[in-house]
């Protein structure tokens, strides 16, 4: 095949490299053709037909997206008549769609409310029947709204192509057609793993993460409690471009502050606990290694991951690390150890947390994660509704002075910051496990193997002559296929690392929506993410988990070591294999109606 | 030897009017009038002419019976058998002319103007019996091109026929199949599409129903000439009868070592294989049909690629329609030369049409292309009944386009159809008299390709979905200014912007109506009226002055819409009146009228 071809675009020669769509081609020569159910890292549906372009010789309208360009096309993208019929299909989308624009989360980031500005719909013309659905709030996490949907299929798309969890599909057909879990069971019983990918991914607001902000204030205005908070890594890395900062500013301190501002009398950093969740999944991992437990040995602080593993890998739970994840390990610790410490008492501390994640909601609200009684974390507000609260408070959240986090539990390693990207824990566990195994501190602490955003990145170190080797997924389409490599060979694996999200924490299913310019997943969104962090941890004095002090004061005043038995009763858990039990609840009706 | 031979039509059409009861008793009358050793029952598939069913035929003389009855049987074998006398009363048509491989039915109107190539051997063979079939020069074809040709040669005979897909498409199937045979892949797949979805067609169902072999014998062919091993016949459900011949047929053939591993002793090896469709219209699209294969939902997916690059599970595959597959080898056993002289210039062959509405004759039929509309409609149809006038004739199935008598002469061909603002479709054609309002069909038929619209793109699932309404405000007399124009727009916008063939052809009705019958459309909304006094809102019942006032109206008019004293005339409140046509009915003296 030729390298170069010439092609045609509104009457001009050019010449592009081959094998291209001629939306690829048309976007490298700076037209840009609207489009909506396109994106670059999912396949091509053509189900829109906003970016319909014409080609000479074609009867037809092309959708740009899927049609291949060849030497001597003639394309043209800016007609009349083209941009008649984009306007007639956007604004029959429009018509079926709940136009309450003022109401709506997506307000301002929407792609739907984008395009009809940039087509100039100022008229509606085809008014008719609308779809009603009910929400679907039976998922801990997301909710799912039909009305704002419109078809798509960029999140059937992403839970099957990019997840491999395929809780979502089309049904019904034609103006009934419906993006629902299998025989439209609630999306809380299907195989759901919480990711909210679906969420990231929707050009709309037919995917939600459940809000609690309302919730939230109302606490906040309590004088009887004591409103605690703790921050992941990966919100700080993120939050800005709420407030139209560029991508990668470490917002870090001015966070803590505007919390403060907010009314919490505590801020905390989770990565505290991200410290001490490696103290106890490292030397759990030795442990292992010395042949107590089944290896390899597979990270369990991603709840999305979790749910999967519950629903799908029954049979490798026991691999799974009992430690629990930083965010709930935190909170029982404040419920105990700090409560003790301040002399508060511990029913009246509201203990809330900020996440870049959605399934952080399901895992707070698992019945396993109680602490003498009492949920642990009371609530999980992700980084877009902190930043709504932050807006809704009127604070000045770019030009706020930084904050330091709150002692004891707001110190942390250089290790406990890069947990927020794929590749993270296991360079974080590998810092500490080598020491506490070899007794030497380890000088090469940049795994630069395990870095990036390649899908499945493996490593190894030695420990004392013994090979160890690593290997880290993260999306979970990436993490079924590094699992079923394992199944196949069992012992090619100590050690792997899981997170649910591409990327890992820093495009989790619960960070801001991308800026108009960008797209959710884009590869160079995700690089700067993941710099702040790297960078934050460079210039941090700690760089192993084992260093941090107050992790060290932790375990001499409370916990005594790590594994110890008040570790367990506070820091670790199990899990349960789990049938989605729409399905199963819909094959039991079946049966018992004789079908 | 037997001296008689009554072969009893095994259509579904027939079987529905229980001919196999038919078929016992005569059995039975058989055994009583002691002319079992006289007399074979053979059964056949459709012979087309489904509305005077069931029928047999008597051999020798050929004496065709149609709507025969119990009683008739005995009068059929005491007058026929026994004093060879035919009954001229129950004879549909007589003649008993045979020619070359496929038998014309004499000089009689209806089979006349007919030629059959793909129905060659409907009712005539016993289509569950492979020597049947064999005995007509069956799997010959076969024989041939194993022995004598190579897989080009076999191509190039059918490029040379000019045979095009029966589809709908019309495309070149020679040229198909050399796309797919340059295809360098060790793995290809041949698909028969017999996912016959259009309300009202059984083109594909009668041909399978009789007779399979052929189906079997041309994808062998088509097996052959591309290098694919494997066969899938995708079939609808709802076809019991076909499949199971098909299945019988499959079994036979293998056991005739006409396929399965070294076919008739060759090196050639071909399998197939049959799927059942759930019944959805979509699936009938090649890309839609290939997914639902794949065990996915049927819906379209963007072409290029082609199935013949990329088809079942991404391998080359080969897909034509059933009576594709029938014509194949007529041409390899008589020539691509030969069968190019039948049809017109660009449309080689001929076409079978299921043949419906108000019409004298209805059926199945086969005619060579460049056939008139006229000759089919008064010839072979026998013209309409009860003196009514045509008005419209609408081929191609529910996306086709209605053609006033205008175009009565218009030769069947692709080209001319398309040229006329209709399709050839798959084989459709709906004859309509005065009584129809063509709005009123116009939103019948955009009611079904909405509901059976797959909801993938923009155009198709919302596009019929406001055509829909549009259409039925204008019936139900609520039409308004502009909405002709909105039609038109939506109309060629969804032409133009569909993803596959059903959206770019859903329009067809209702632009086809509006461009041949504005003036209906203009009636019904400027004026409230339906000429055809079809649509009920526009509808109303006068009481004229032949009323003598007997009050037979008043008691019958469920919504007590009628007044009038006795013997004085009767008046109908049209707020109040439902339009059920009671009192029209009850009349006897013909005093109410619709206007």
């Amino acid at each position: 095949m030729q390298d170069t071809i010439t092609i045609t675009i509104n009457g001009k020669e050019y010449k592009v490299k081959a094998g291209q769509t001629i939306m690829q081609a048309a976007d490298s020569l700076g037209f840009h053709i609207p489009r909506l159910c396109y994106h670059p890292k999912l396949s091509i549906e053509g189900a829109c037909r906003v970016c319909i372009v014409e080609v000479e010789g074609m009867k037809n309208f092309v959708a740009s997206c899927a049609f291949p360009i060849n030497n001597g096309i003639k394309i043209k993208t800016n007609t009349a008549q083209l941009r008649r019929a984009r306007r007639d299909i956007v604004e029959l989308i429009l018509d079926n769609h709940p136009q309450d624009c003022h109401i709506c989360e997506r307000d301002g980031n929407c792609e739907l409310q984008h395009l009809a500005y940039t087509m100039g719909i100022r008229k509606k013309h085809f008014e008719g029947q609308k779809k009603n659905y009910d929400l679907d709030l039976s998922s801990a996490s997301v909710i799912r709204d039909p009305n704002k949907c419109i078809l798509c299929g960029r999140c059937v798309r992403m839970c099957t192509e990019i997840q491999g969890v395929s809780a979502i599909d089309y049904a019904n057909r034609g103006f009934d057609t419906v993006v629902m879990p299998a025989y439209n069971q609630p999306l809380g019983e299907s195989v759901c793993s919480h990711c909210g990918q679906c969420i990231n991914i929707c050009p709309t607001a037919a995917f939600v993460e459940k809000n609690y902000t309302q919730e939230l204030f109302e606490k906040l205005d309590d004088e009887s409690i004591i409103k605690v908070v703790q921050v992941a890594p990966a919100v700080r890395a993120a939050i800005g471009e709420a407030f139209g900062l560029e991508p990668g500013r470490n917002m870090e301190h001015e966070t803590a502050a505007a919390l403060r501002k907010l009314g919490f009398n505590y801020v905390f950093d989770t990565q505290f606990s991200a410290d001490l969740t490696i103290m106890e999944e490292a030397s759990e991992f030795l442990e292992r290694v010395q042949g107590k437990g089944k290896l390899p040995l597979i990270t369990s602080c991603c709840p999305g991951w979790i749910n999967c593993a519950e629903k799908f890998y029954p049979e490798m739970l026991e691999n799974i690390s009992t430690s629990k994840s930083p965010m709930s390990m935190m909170s029982p610790l404040l419920k105990t150890y700090f409560a003790q410490k301040q002399k508060i008492d511990p029913e009246k501390i509201f203990c809330v947390a900020v996440m870049p994640c959605t399934a952080k909601k399901c895992e707070s609200e698992r019945p396993e994660h109680t602490v003498n009684d009492m949920r642990a974390t009371d609530l999980v507000i992700t980084t877009r509704e902190l930043a709504w609260m932050i807006k809704s408070a009127g604070i000045d959240f770019v030009n706020i002075a930084g904050e330091a986090y709150d002692k004891p539990c707001g110190m942390s390693s250089g290790a406990a910051t890069i947990f927020g990207v794929t590749g993270g824990v296991m360079e974080a566990a590998v810092r500490t496990a080598y020491e506490l195994y070899t007794g030497e501190t380890m000088t090469e602490i940049e795994l630069e193997d395990i870095r990036g955003l390649q899908g499945i990145k493996e490593g190894q170190l030695t420990l004392e002559g013994q090979e160890i080797r690593i290997a880290v997924a993260h999306g979970l389409g990436n993490a079924h296929k590094l699992l079923k490599i394992v199944k196949q060979e069992p012992d090619k694996y100590h050690f792997i690392e899981i997170m649910a999200c591409p990327g890992g924490c820093i495009g989790g299913g619960g960070q801001p929506y991308p800026s108009e310019n960008l797209i959710p997943l884009d590869q160079n969104l995700l690089n700067t993410r993941a710099k702040a962090l790297y960078e934050s941890d460079r210039k941090n004095t700690i760089r192993r988990s084992h260093e941090n002090p107050e992790v060290q004061r932790l375990y001499r005043e409370f916990l005594k070591r790590p594994l110890s038995d008040k570790s367990h009763e506070l820091l670790h858990t199990h899990y349960k294999a789990k049938q989605p039990q729409g399905i199963v609840s819909h094959m039991l009706n079946n049966l018992q109606n004789g079908k | 030897m037997k001296e008689h031979v009554i072969t009893i039509c095994n259509g579904t059409a027939c079987i529905n009017k229980d001919v196999r009861g038919l078929q016992n008793i005569l059995e039975e009358q058989l055994v009583k009038l002691d002319l079992q050793d006289k007399v074979k029952i053979n059964v056949s598939g459709c012979l087309g002419m489904c509305d005077k069913g069931p029928v047999m035929i008597v051999y020798p003389g050929y004496t065709i019976y149609g709507g025969v009855t119990e009683k008739d049987i005995t009068e059929i074998l005491q007058e026929h058998i026994i004093n060879k006398r035919p009954i001229s009363r129950l004879a549909i048509q007589e003649d008993n002319l045979f020619n070359r491989f496929f038998r014309i039915f004499g000089d009689t109107k209806f089979f006349g103007r007919q030629m059959r190539i793909a129905l060659r051997n409907c009712g005539i063979i016993d289509p569950e019996n492979i020597d049947d079939y064999i005995a007509l020069r069956g799997y010959e074809a076969l024989a041939k091109i194993l022995t004598d040709m190579t897989a080009q040669d076999v191509i190039d005979e059918v490029k040379k026929s000019g045979l095009r897909g029966r589809g709908g498409g019309g495309f070149p199937t020679g040229t198909k199949w050399q796309f797919t045979a340059d295809q360098i892949n060790d793995q290809k797949y041949v698909i028969c599409n017999a996912d016959e979805g259009d309300p009202g067609a059984f083109m594909d169902r009668s041909a399978i129903e009789g007779d399979p072999h052929t189906i079997l014998e041309g994808m062998i062919i088509g097996g052959y000439a591309i290098g694919a091993n494997k066969g899938i016949i995708y079939i609808r459900a709802e076809y019991p009868l076909a499949i199971k011949r098909l299945e019988k047929a499959l079994a036979d053939a293998e056991a005739h070592c006409l396929l399965g591993k070294n076919i008739l002793g060759s090196n050639f090896d071909f399998d197939i294989e049959i799927r059942l469709g759930a019944g959805a219209f979509v699936c009938g699209e090649e890309t839609a049909l290939i997914r639902s294969i794949e065990g996915r939902r049927g819906m379209p997916k963007p072409r290029p690629p082609y199935p013949s690059v990329s088809g079942l599970f991404g391998f080359p595959t080969l897909i034509n329609n059933v009576e594709t597959w029938a014509n194949v080898p007529v041409v390899i056993l008589d020539g691509g030369s030969w069968f190019s002289t039948v049809g017109t210039e660009k449309s080689k062959g001929t076409k079978v049409f299921a043949l419906a509405g108000m019409v004298n004759n209805t059926g199945l039929i086969e005619v060579p292309m460049g056939t008139t509309l006229r000759e089919i409609i008064y010839d072979i149809g026998g013209g309409l009944p009860n003196g009514k006038q045509l008005k419209a004739i609408q081929t191609g199935g529910p996306s086709g386009g209605c053609l006033p008598a205008e175009y009565l002469d218009t030769p069947i061909d692709y080209e001319s159809l398309a040229k006329a603002g209709s399709i050839m479709g798959s084989g459709g054609m709906i004859v309509m008299n005065e009584d129809v309002c063509m709005v009123d069909v116009a939103r019948f038929f955009i009611e079904f390709t909405q509901s059976e619209s797959c909801g993938k793109c923009t155009p198709c699932r919302e596009g019929t979905k406001r055509m829909y309404e549009i259409l039925t405000r204008i019936i139900e007399g609520k039409g308004m200014p502009g909405d002709i124009e909105k039609l038109e727009r939506l109309g060629s916008m969804t032409q133009k912007a569909s993803l596959c063939g059903l959206g770019q052809s859903a329009p067809n009705p209702v632009l086809s109506t509006i461009k041949n019958f504005r003036e209906e459309y203009e009636e019904h909304i400027n004026e409230k009226k339906c000429r055809a006094g079809v649509c009920k809102a526009l509808l109303n019942y006068v009481i004229t002055e032949k009323c003598i006032g007997c009050g037979a109206c008043k008691r019958v008019c469920p919504v007590d819409a009628i007044d009038g004293n006795k013997k004085q005339m009767h008046h109908i409140d049209n707020d109040k009146c439902i339009r059920c046509g009671m009192c029209m009915n009850t009349c006897k003296f013909g005093a109410i009228i619709k206007s």
